[in-house]
């Protein structure tokens, strides 16, 4: 059955360009707190720790937490993408990641070129690669744009295209980030409906967010980060609601 | 928790444990994966050689056009010096250069086979062997545009080399194995250490010139026994011995062998030990 389990799980980010050494002692006396020196003197960021956790099936989890807290860098871990330095991670399920839109995208290639591109980075054979591009065209609108050069598209169009790509998958374990919900008005009506689908779909999803509207819409539990420790976590009501709201920015409205 | 329907078998099953990283294991799957996946590897070598080219009207046989041009000014150039017939130096030339440029570039890109996939590395799951296997299409793709380019002053000079021609496959199948090791491992060490790639360009440019590229191995005289030891010579000899020489020695081959196997090994070693911090290093 998918589900996620973490164990004392812990990921440092060397940093193998600080190589003076007055820089190394005026870094490290500065964060005392994340910064450290491993067992070869190098300098390295502790971007998760001892994170333990058990998801299970059915469960969409939000991770919360401010800039830096480590949320991305624990949807890339999940994703197999950063292995720890310490615990244990278990994954079951196919994993679907929707971390970075335009990633493996070529700028100077046509939308169609792209949808192909996309279908070999997952492994598709030829016939659902058509498939997926038959089903991209037709929800991302694009129409005649699909076969030209994505760097003449405009900005709303090219996440209408990262978007439809994205989002044809159907995995068991989702790991998404919020830029998923970014997009204008009416794509996102559009939008929502097929996230929601997607979300309905998959067994377990994973949320990084700073929004709490996003966090208590779409999901039912949360994990809120800080420092790369788990301060919070539990259902979506009790954890988020602890969250400061947004300094106004001195605008009326 | 109630269950109604019968959990599906689990197609995936994803675990990491850092007191027991499995690290061979994952090593072998990574080259299974990423070989099975050639056809992206292949259709992004294609990319880079499009894009490379954006808007020129010649495209990639600017490769053939500059090759020959350097082959024709060098071949009259150095005959004279070295006061050799042009139609027995050229088509010698020729051969060496070409397969000389091939083997610089694949060393040269080799160095930037993971640097320069760090976008890709970073956002998705994907086998690093892919962007390895990239980095050797893409030089594939490029030596189809210059090695007909021997066929070519072999039919000026009415140069015809015998059936043993048929050795410079077996030739172009270990460098091509070489290409594979050398993306690897020099991608993950200028990964780590970024001061690499300055030096490998400047072995290369040395090797250029201490190796018999330009000149023939007979000039060396005594000397001409260590040859073997160098592997840029014995890897260019594998293809142009049997192309104008009648076949290369057999300690040529066993050199070129040997230095195949160390890559190799020496590649997969670091690849087992290093696969889990690229993602850190790029």
């Amino acid at each position: 059955m998918p589900h996620i389990r973490a164990e004392g799980l812990a990921v440092e980010f060397p940093l193998y360009h600080v190589g003076a050494r007055s820089l190394k002692k005026r870094l490290l006396a500065r964060t005392p707190l994340r910064l450290r020196q491993d067992e070869s003197n190098r300098v390295v960021v502790a971007a998760l720790r001892d994170l333990s956790f058990v998801i299970n099936r059915g469960e969409r989890v939000a991770l919360v937490g401010g800039n830096g807290a480590g949320k991305t860098t624990l949807l890339r871990t999940l994703a197999g993408i950063y292995e720890p330095v310490a615990g244990r991670l278990e994954v079951a399920g196919s994993v679907g990641s929707l971390i970075d839109p335009a990633a493996g995208m070529d700028q100077v290639s046509t939308g169609r070129e792209n949808i192909m591109l996309r279908a070999l980075f997952r492994g598709m054979d030829d016939a659902e690669a058509l498939e997926m591009a038959e089903e991209i065209g037709q929800f991302s609108g694009l129409g005649e744009f699909l076969d030209v050069p994505v760097r003449s598209y405009s900005a709303g169009m090219q996440v209408r295209l990262s978007f439809a790509m994205a989002t044809v998958i159907t995995p068991e374990v989702l790991l998404m980030d919020e830029w998923l919900l970014a997009g204008d008005a009416d794509f996102m009506q559009r939008a929502q409906e097929r996230l929601g689908r997607l979300v309905e779909g998959a067994d377990i999803m994973v949320l990084a967010t700073h929004n709490t509207k996003v966090a208590r819409e779409w999901c039912t539990r949360a994990i809120r980060l800080e420092a790369g420790r788990i301060v919070a976590d539990g259902p979506v009501e009790e954890v988020v609601v602890d969250s400061p709201p947004l300094a106004p920015l001195g605008v009326a409205g | 928790m109630l269950q109604t329907t019968m959990p599906p078998p689990l197609s995936v099953l994803y675990v990491t444990d850092a007191n027991r990283p499995r690290r061979m294991e994952r090593a072998l799957e990574d080259l299974a994966t990423g070989f099975a996946r050639w056809r992206l590897a292949a259709a992004l070598a294609r990319l880079d050689i499009r894009n490379r080219y954006r808007g020129s009207v010649l495209g990639p046989f600017w490769l053939s056009l500059s090759t020959a041009v350097m082959v024709v000014a060098l071949g009259l150039l150095y005959s004279t010096l070295f006061s050799m017939p042009l139609d027995e130096y050229l088509p010698y030339l020729a051969v060496s250069l070409i397969v000389w440029n091939l083997v610089s570039q694949v060393v040269t890109e080799g160095c930037a086979s993971l640097t320069s996939a760090e976008g890709v590395i970073r956002q998705l799951t994907l086998p690093y062997t892919v962007h390895a296997l990239r980095c050797v299409f893409r030089n594939a793709a490029a030596a189809a545009h210059s090695l007909p380019l021997i066929l070519v002053v072999f039919l000026f000079f009415g140069h015809v080399p015998g059936p043993e021609a048929l050795l410079a496959l077996p030739g172009l199948l270990l460098l091509g194995v070489n290409a594979f090791a050398l993306s690897l491992i020099l991608g993950m060490v200028c990964a780590r250490f970024r001061d690499i790639p300055p030096i490998i360009s400047n072995v290369l440019q040395l090797a250029f010139f201490m190796s018999p590229v330009l000149w023939k191995p007979e000039l060396l005289g005594e000397q001409q026994a260590w040859l073997p030891l160098n592997p840029f010579y014995t890897l260019l000899e594998v293809v142009r011995g049997p192309l104008v020489e009648g076949g290369a020695a057999l300690e040529v081959w066993a050199s070129a062998i040997g230095f195949t196997l160390l890559s190799c090994a020496l590649s997969f070693a670091f690849f087992v030990r290093f696969r889990g911090r690229i993602a850190f290093w790029v």
